[in-house]
């Protein structure tokens, strides 16, 4: 006979009894792992079984963006002051670390809306959801990666030492774009709105964060670059590839820092929300 | 084997009826919820809320079935989930001890993409067990699926039945504690629908079910007690036919299944048509006249009738045709009165609607055609355990094994 587990539901809050919460959300984490392994590797293995391009569509958007804002300087239709590397290197870096970004960013959203059905109906670790997401956007950041290394090889640039904290930058960007896109899954979830208006918003944030443009010199478009915690992550990142001395050092970690915290009280709203969530989805 | 697995205690939960408040509310409860109050309130109602479930209580040890019933929209499945940890109660506190089982959702998680070796792996971890379960039970889910060489073929080249098949094997090898089933699945053809009931019945012997289910034989055969659920009560019946009989009185007493859809048309060259019972109520056994007043324009030769009762779940019970009389039924023009007699009635208690239609033999066309436009009472002072109508009760049981014969005694009247 196996030990015997007690599970009580009463309308009380699960905030009523903070530890036990704690203790139910690692191990429901440590639960939920094999499950979203098992996940991941069914989203991954279908979406590439059906697809001729295969892993080339986990570059070929921001590749094309690259694209784009290289022909957008190089013609002049746009006016890019000068950046620290060669500008067709720091828009391919920046574009990449951005949908790195991205994909964290709309993970979360993504899986639970295509587990509504199972959500629904049955009782699995929540928590593998969200790992699931995280395990896409190692694996799609992976290929990216990759990609970036072998163009720095064919550029010539050796990003020497600091190349082994760069996957820190990757990390910081992911633990970001997870917590943020977290805490918008639950409302996301009853309100069609947030999902309409996410992309509207990200094309806005892009344009502040140092991604396709240097960082600007001053006025209101330095100030809210500044303002925006995604611009430490970028520049940082960018920084330990291309051989730079990363320049917002403090910033980034106290982003990081912040953001470490604010992802465990995103992780407990998730919690919360889900069984209230689940009943407005199919009532 | 006796410990209570599960503990109910004066549970209920209330659902919205506009969506648009639905979700308003739903933001409210999730505001709460993180704040660290009580989900629902102090159990009041707000605007367009209503009770789903109300009020519900009962224990359950291991071994014990217990069989919940009740019309559709009653509350079952909104319990199961509740039981399941799925959606939290508004009042009450639910407790449950040991691995839960639910044979619900077929196939969960599976990607059409991917072979059906790879979606058992999926759907198994989806309900719980680990890779070593699941590597040690595989070739077992795929015998026992019948799927045999096409199991590293893509599930979407599977038909319908085989995909079922293979949910089925994967959620059966849970070796739950607690067993919910809303109701039973037994899936595909009917060799392996009596495979499902097998292994089911297994799953039942080890463990404490709750089972939903609208057929009332199933809930006969292995539930041990009833809990029958009305919008807002709950009540358990721990005798079993006390609570199918209650369940029958209520699907075929309410009128707002009938009253819908209710047609009755005339054509030429039938100008009117009635139909009346000599009394409003009838015992089981007893005789239902039937008077049917007719007015044609012209006279019918050779007319075809046939007069159907329906009981609450729109199955059809009864059926009196002229088709077998000796001789030809010939409507003269002007008034005329038809009746006849269906006897014995061997209805349960209960409301039935009727279904007349008439024609002319060999012409596809109907002149009276009827549905549901009335209604005639059954009453019996014998409970029925099944909604199958038409059985006299048996006498005269016997069972004869080679130690002798042995009679059993009816509790009963059995005279009619």
């Amino acid at each position: 006979m196996t030990e015997q587990q007690v599970t009580i539901y009463t309308p009380e809050s699960l905030l009523a009894n903070p530890r036990k919460m704690l203790r139910e959300m690692f191990s429901d984490l440590a639960a939920g792992r094999e499950l979203a392994w098992r996940l991941v590797v069914r989203d991954i293995s279908a979406q590439y079984r059906q697809a001729f391009l295969g892993i080339l569509w986990a570059f070929i958007l921001p590749l094309a963006n690259t694209v784009t804002w290289i022909f957008l300087s190089k013609s002049g239709i746009v006016n890019v002051a000068s950046t620290t590397v060669p500008y067709p290197l720091y828009v391919f870096t920046g574009t990449m670390l951005w949908a790195i970004f991205m994909d964290a960013l709309n993970a979360p959203m993504q899986q639970v809306n295509a587990a509504r059905g199972m959500l629904a109906k049955l009782n699995f670790p929540r928590e593998a959801l969200i790992v699931s997401g995280i395990y896409q956007t190692l694996f799609n950041a992976a290929i990216k990666v990759a990609l970036i290394l072998v163009t720095l090889v064919v550029v010539g640039i050796n990003p020497g030492w600091n190349l082994l904290f760069f996957p820190l930058g990757i990390v910081s960007l992911i633990l970001v774009g997870t917590t943020l896109g977290l805490f918008i899954t639950p409302l996301g979830m009853l309100y069609g709105d947030i999902g309409r208006a996410l992309p509207l918003f990200m094309q806005f944030l892009m344009y502040i964060t140092p991604v396709v443009f240097p960082m600007p010199m001053g006025g209101l478009a330095a100030t809210l670059f500044m303002l925006n915690p995604i611009t430490p992550l970028i520049l940082t990142a960018r920084d330990l590839l291309t051989g730079q001395v990363p320049q917002f050092m403090t910033y980034f970690i106290s982003v990081n820092l912040v953001m470490g915290l604010f992802f465990f009280v995103v992780w407990m709203i998730y919690r919360l929300a889900m069984p209230i969530l689940i009943e407005r989805m199919s009532s | 084997m006796s410990e209570t697995l599960i503990k109910v205690e004066g549970v209920s939960k209330k659902f919205c009826k506009s969506l648009k408040k639905s979700l308003f509310y739903g933001m409210q409860d999730l505001g709460r919820e993180v704040t660290g109050r009580r989900h629902g309130g102090n159990g009041e109602l707000r605007q367009d809320e209503f009770w789903a479930v109300k009020d519900v209580s009962f224990e359950l040890k291991r071994g014990e079935c217990l069989g919940l019933i009740g019309r559709n929209g009653a509350g079952k499945t909104t319990l199961l989930r509740m039981l399941n940890g799925l959606i939290k109660p508004d009042v009450g506190r639910i407790e449950m001890r040991g691995r839960i089982g639910a044979l619900i959702a077929l196939g969960a998680g599976f990607n059409p993409i991917l072979s059906g070796r790879e979606n058992i792996y999926v759907n198994a971890s989806v309900l719980g067990l680990s890779k070593q379960d699941i590597e040690g039970k595989i070739d077992e889910i795929i015998d026992f699926a019948e799927i045999g060489e096409f199991i590293d073929m893509p599930v979407q080249s599977y038909s319908s039945g085989m995909s079922v098949r293979l949910g089925f094997a994967v959620a059966s090898t849970l070796q739950p504690d607690i067993l919910l089933l809303d109701e039973i699945l037994a899936v595909g053809d009917a060799s392996f629908r009596h495979k499902c009931y097998h292994r089911i019945n297994k799953l039942i012997a080890t463990s404490a079910v709750i089972i939903v289910s609208h057929s009332m034989d199933q809930i006969a055969a292995v539930a041990k007690n009833v809990g029958l659920l009305q919008r807002g009560s709950f009540h358990i019946y721990n005798d079993l036919s006390e609570g199918i009989d209650a369940y029958n009185v209520l699907t075929s007493a309410s009128g707002d299944d009938f009253d819908g859809g209710k047609v009755f048309v005339v054509y030429p060259p039938i100008i009117d048509a009635q139909l009346t019972f000599s009394a409003p109520s009838v015992f089981y056994g007893g005789d239902l006249e039937v008077i049917i007043d007719l007015n044609c324009s012209s006279p019918l030769e050779n007319i075809s009738l046939s007069f159907t009762g329906v009981n609450g779940n729109s199955q059809s019970v009864m059926n009196w045709n002229n088709r077998y009389l000796s001789e030809p039924i010939n409507i003269p023009a002007g008034k005329s009165m038809l009746s006849f007699t269906v006897s014995p009635l061997l209805l349960h208690q209960g409301r039935y609607s009727w279904n007349l239609w008439i024609g002319r033999r060999k012409h596809i066309e109907a002149l009276v055609y009827a549905m549901r436009a009335g209604f005639f009472t059954v009453e019996s002072t014998q409970p029925p355990l099944s909604d199958i109508p038409y059985l006299p009760y048996p006498a005269d049981v016997k069972l004869a094994t080679e130690n002798g014969v042995k009679f059993f005694q009816a509790l009963i009247n059995t005279n009619i």
